[in-house]
């Protein structure tokens, strides 16, 4: 069972769709309640992240979710600003974020362009996994959806899942124990993010 | 590497999927629920839906449409048509579009632009630019309420104000091209783009691949935005939705210096 964490952001919709055309059971998550039992979660995210933490602190889930992730260890996808809430902080907003992964989330340095389009990266980029397993299970020459002007920088190398190069690398998904993040967008990533969301309820 | 992306544009009027010649009178092609489903079989990259109806009707977006549509879609939706304020665009954003877009309310209110950043960050904020020559000395004009309404206001300009106020994409629509399919007016592509940093989308002209290829080759990364030409096919502009398969537009991308993908 995967649950959609609903906070007012973000297509849980679209989630849900994939997953019932895929058979696997899935269910939308507004409150405690039906958070609580959760197996697999994913936390979706669109817009500022200030605005994002601030809809997740008053939705009343913080508490549960926190506690699903850090002590019962349930599998967690946090996808785009719902990757980056995963940060400690971030350079958009003042908020802290649920620092479940040592990471920042930084702006993306205005002297690394070359050509004439800069921010927001947006559109369909390469997504370069360090391995071939996991959520990137079954993939060739995989490419996402990006939308954002933001990205994701753990302190830690080794929790980079993928990266992608948009004038020079950046993390595009991130992996520690039970948490997971990408800054694409699988659900909006025809084939390859199918196949990715598939990846994600089928983990070990 | 980062792609230029190829967009259909589809029209909504009266709950029906129309196209337009120049802004006139828009000829039915179909139900927009069934577009999105064939869309979503093709792969595109991204869609734009612009309800025409909206703005000049004083109407409110039409909420359980968008809805429908943004649920079934598989691709990354812009909507665009009769958003007026914040609250507006922030509830659009909650029913599962990735990005909306403002027009008229830009142009009277641009401080909106900036507000709504602040809210929904400017990635989400697209302002959608309808240009068309006006005047005696046929200068571009910015041009709002379906090309009825004359704004004062030179597209190159107010490119950089909207760029200012922090939006995250700009949609330049070509009014005089719209429905042509004659291929895009790459001289006022090329004075926009100039002008910003922002991810430009343009729409307004293209009537084949080839003309699509032109523009990548010439622009780079770039939004290819088209109506007619996925809608139609043939001289007689039979209804037939359609697109290019993933291996023709790895071809195209490569024709257009897009190689080493």
């Amino acid at each position: 069972m995967i649950t959609l964490v609903s906070y007012g952001l973000g297509n849980v919709q679209a989630f849900a769709n994939i997953y019932r055309r895929l058979n696997i059971p899935v269910q939308i998550a507004q409150t405690v309640d039906e958070l609580a039992t959760a197996e697999r979660i994913i936390l979706p995210g669109v817009g500022a992240f200030d605005w994002a933490m601030t809809r997740l602190e008053a939705s009343g889930l913080r508490p549960c979710l926190d506690d699903l992730v850090l002590e019962q260890r349930r599998p967690v996808l946090g996808v785009c600003v719902g990757m980056q809430m995963m940060a400690r902080h971030s350079d958009e907003g003042q908020l802290p974020g649920l620092g479940w992964i040592d990471a920042e989330v930084r702006r993306f340095d205005a002297g690394r362009f070359t050509q004439k389009t800069h921010l927001p990266h947006m559109g369909w980029n390469d997504v370069v996994p360090r391995r071939a397993d996991g959520l990137f299970q079954d993939m060739s020459s995989p490419r996402f959806y990006f939308l954002h002007s933001y990205y994701f920088a753990p302190a830690r190398e080794e929790d980079t899942l993928a990266v992608t190069d948009y004038y020079g690398p950046f993390t595009s998904a991130v992996g520690v124990g039970n948490i997971y993040g990408t800054q694409f967008h699988p659900e909006k990533s025809h084939q390859w993010g199918i196949q990715l969301l598939r990846n994600f309820a089928e983990l070990a | 590497m980062l792609r230029p992306r190829i967009i259909p544009c589809l029209l909504v009027k009266g709950g029906g999927l129309v196209k337009t010649l120049r802004f006139g009178p828009g000829k039915y092609v179909g139900d927009p629920l069934n577009a999105v489903r064939i869309f979503n079989e093709k792969e595109v990259d991204e869609l734009i839906l612009v309800d025409i109806d909206a703005t000049v009707a004083g109407q409110e977006p039409n909420l359980q449409l968008i809805k429908h549509l943004a649920t079934e879609c598989r691709m990354p939706l812009c909507y665009g048509g009769g958003v007026r304020s914040v609250d507006m665009l922030e509830r659009i954003v909650q029913l599962g579009v990735e990005k909306v877009a403002l027009s008229a309310a830009a142009v009277q209110t641009p401080a909106l632009i900036s507000a709504a950043a602040e809210r929904v960050g400017s990635q989400t904020v697209v302002v959608v630019m309808d240009v068309k020559k006006a005047g005696m000395l046929r200068c571009w004009e910015v041009f709002t309420h379906n090309g009825t309404r004359k704004t004062g206001l030179d597209p190159v300009s107010f490119a950089c104000q909207v760029e200012q106020a922090g939006a995250g994409e700009i949609v330049l629509n070509n009014i005089d091209r719209d429905g042509e399919m004659k291929g895009y007016d790459l001289d006022l592509i090329r004075q926009v783009r100039e002008a910003v940093h922002l991810p430009l989308t343009v729409l307004g002209g293209a009537g084949s691949l080839a003309d699509i290829e032109a523009l990548i080759r010439e622009f780079g990364i770039i939004g290819a935005a088209a109506g007619s030409l996925f809608v139609f096919k043939g001289v007689y502009r039979a209804v037939l939705i359609n697109y290019p398969t993933r291996q023709e537009k790895d071809a195209l991308l490569a024709r257009a210096g897009f190689g080493d993908l």
